[in-house]
């Protein structure tokens, strides 16, 4: 679990994070959704510790990472996944070596072990023969799924992917965050997902934060954002053609 | 003040570079890529320039003897003086601020801009130790690349004295060997030592704390050369000062 406390954050004079406080429960898949430039990287980097916020906290089951000194912090960050926005894989290392690196430094397994370990995530991320290959040789989405395997090798408590699905196929998306869910439920981590996917919205969203301009909009879940009668929400559910054409369509309907 | 901070920003990143250590088997492996990039990668480059320089050295020093009373060994003197005392140690270090610090630079620089530098700390690894260490291990090989130049320096100031007709073998061997100084030496590697710690360290910085796109990571190279090639000039001439006068 992730509490929120207040959070806030800007870089110069201006102010990103505007002091808004949230629960990020484990074992269910927390996503944090808003537009474009709405804050939710700086957000999510936050909660991580790579921008230190201005003010109030974040408590990572009961601890306020501010209260840990560094080595303590990175013990905490051992057991963190993080998906980049940008998937930051190492460019000189292989797919393979990029998805064994955590355990190559955290655990005490052999290099046969971790390539086996590497390669049971590489299954389950459906990233068929690439293993040998250079970030830089594979596609944008396969740049991704690696990204996610990296993630999710060292069995973490805490998942933050940023934009986990974008750039993939609607099938794969599908299947991303699919995947995500599952491995949060069976390990019961904390997971939180940035996206503005409204197909994971219907999908995966159990927990659901609307960020706008730095404020904490609505907060629900998949059944709820809609019937909401926020506006802004409502706004940025229906904003793609075909969630208007669905929502025309019932609106018809239920005035026959 | 802005570079106040920025000496500041400095110094906190190679204390930064000496704690909470990366795995010994990782940071091995670190040590031995960056030697292959930064010292293996080198010596072709520092090889081809010193046998060159040395030349003109001795080609210089010969054209500018008119007087007939100056012995001929005077040549082998003047370049065993400045090839070991400048050219070798000062002058390839210039360069290398040239090719190592912008590879430096720009292979920390590009890490910090895709995020890879992120995605090192939130895993909990020290990323400065990580990066910056093996670097500075690395650089502590290059006064043995100093060592290459400085022979090969003469070598060229002896090919070119002998066989372009300037002095006899000889002549140019005793004056080579002529009020040797030990010491000369020491000052040359003492110096070359802080040269190396100045080159791992620098350019990294630049790359570590830049901000921006792959537009800035140029920059910061073009930056990162200059401030390196700054701060070995300004050692220089304070180690000079210290040791020799
Ligand atoms: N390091 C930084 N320095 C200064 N401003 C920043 C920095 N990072 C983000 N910002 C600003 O914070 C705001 C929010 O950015 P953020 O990246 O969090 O948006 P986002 O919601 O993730 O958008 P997207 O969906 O496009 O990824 C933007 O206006 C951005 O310019
Ligand atoms: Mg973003």
């Amino acid at each position: 679990m992730i509490e929120v406390k207040e959070i806030r954050k800007g870089f110069g004079d201006v102010e990103v994070l505007k002091g808004f406080s949230t629960t990020f429960q484990k074992g269910q898949t927390n996503l944090i959704i808003g537009q474009s430039g709405s804050g939710k990287t700086v957000f999510l980097k936050t909660m991580l510790g790579l921008h230190k916020p201005d003010s109030g906290q974040i408590i990572y089951d009961g601890t306020p990472y501010s209260n840990l000194d560094e080595e303590d912090q990175r013990d905490l960050r051992e057991q963190i996944g993080m998906v980049f926005q940008g998937s930051a894989l190492f460019d000189s290392m292989t797919v393979e070596e990029n998805i064994a690196f955590p355990l190559k430094m955290f655990t005490k397994m052999k290099k046969s072990e971790r390539i086996e370990r590497a390669n049971v995530v590489i299954d389950r991320v459906n990233l068929e023969n690439a293993n040998h290959k250079l970030p830089s040789e594979i596609s944008g989405g396969m740049q991704k799924r690696v990204a996610i395997a990296r993630a999710i090798v060292n069995n973490p408590k805490y998942l933050f992917c940023d934009e986990p699905n974008s750039g993939l196929d609607p099938n794969t998306a599908t299947i991303i965050d699919n995947l995500i869910r599952e491995i949060t439920i069976e390990y019961d981590i904390t997971t939180i997902i940035n996206t503005h996917d409204m197909n994971s919205v219907m999908e995966i969203g159990d927990h659901i934060v609307y960020l706008q301009k730095g404020h904490l909009a609505w907060e629900g879940d998949k059944t709820q954002i809609f019937k909401t009668d926020n506006e802004d929400v409502t706004n940025f559910v229906y904003s793609s053609n075909l969630f208007k054409m669905v929502r025309e369509a019932q609106l018809s309907k239920n005035s026959i | 003040m802005t570079y106040l901070h920025s000496i500041g920003e400095y110094f906190i990143m190679i204390k930064d570079a000496f704690v909470k250590p990366t795995k010994g088997k990782v940071l091995r492996d670190l040590i031995f890529k960056e030697v292959d990039d930064l010292i293996i990668g080198s010596l072709g480059i520092v090889a081809f320039i010193s046998f060159f320089v040395g030349g003109v050295v001795a080609i210089q020093t010969a054209l500018n003897l008119n007087n007939p009373l100056l012995p001929k060994s005077l040549i082998g003197f003047a370049a065993r003086q400045s090839v070991i005392l400048e050219f070798a140690p000062t002058f390839i270090s210039v360069i290398m601020a040239g090719k190592v610090g912008s590879f430096i630079t720009s292979s920390i620089g590009t890490m910090r801009v895709t995020e890879q530098i992120d995605a090192l700390e939130v895993m909990g690894i020290n990323s400065i130790n990580y990066l910056v260490f093996p670097k500075i291990v690395a650089m502590m090989i290059y006064p043995f690349v100093i060592g290459i130049a400085m022979f090969l320096g003469i070598i060229g100031a002896y090919t070119a004295a002998v066989y372009g007709g300037f002095a006899p073998s000889e002549a140019f061997l005793s004056g080579m060997q002529e009020d040797f100084k030990p010491f000369q030496v020491f000052y040359a590697f003492f110096k070359t030592y802080l040269f190396a710690f100045l080159l791992a360290t620098i350019p990294a910085y630049h790359g570590y704390f830049m901000k921006g796109g792959a537009l800035e990571v140029g920059k910061a190279s073009t930056s990162s050369f200059v401030w390196t090639a700054v701060a070995i000039i300004i050692v220089n001439f304070i180690v000079t000062q210290l040791l020799l006068s």
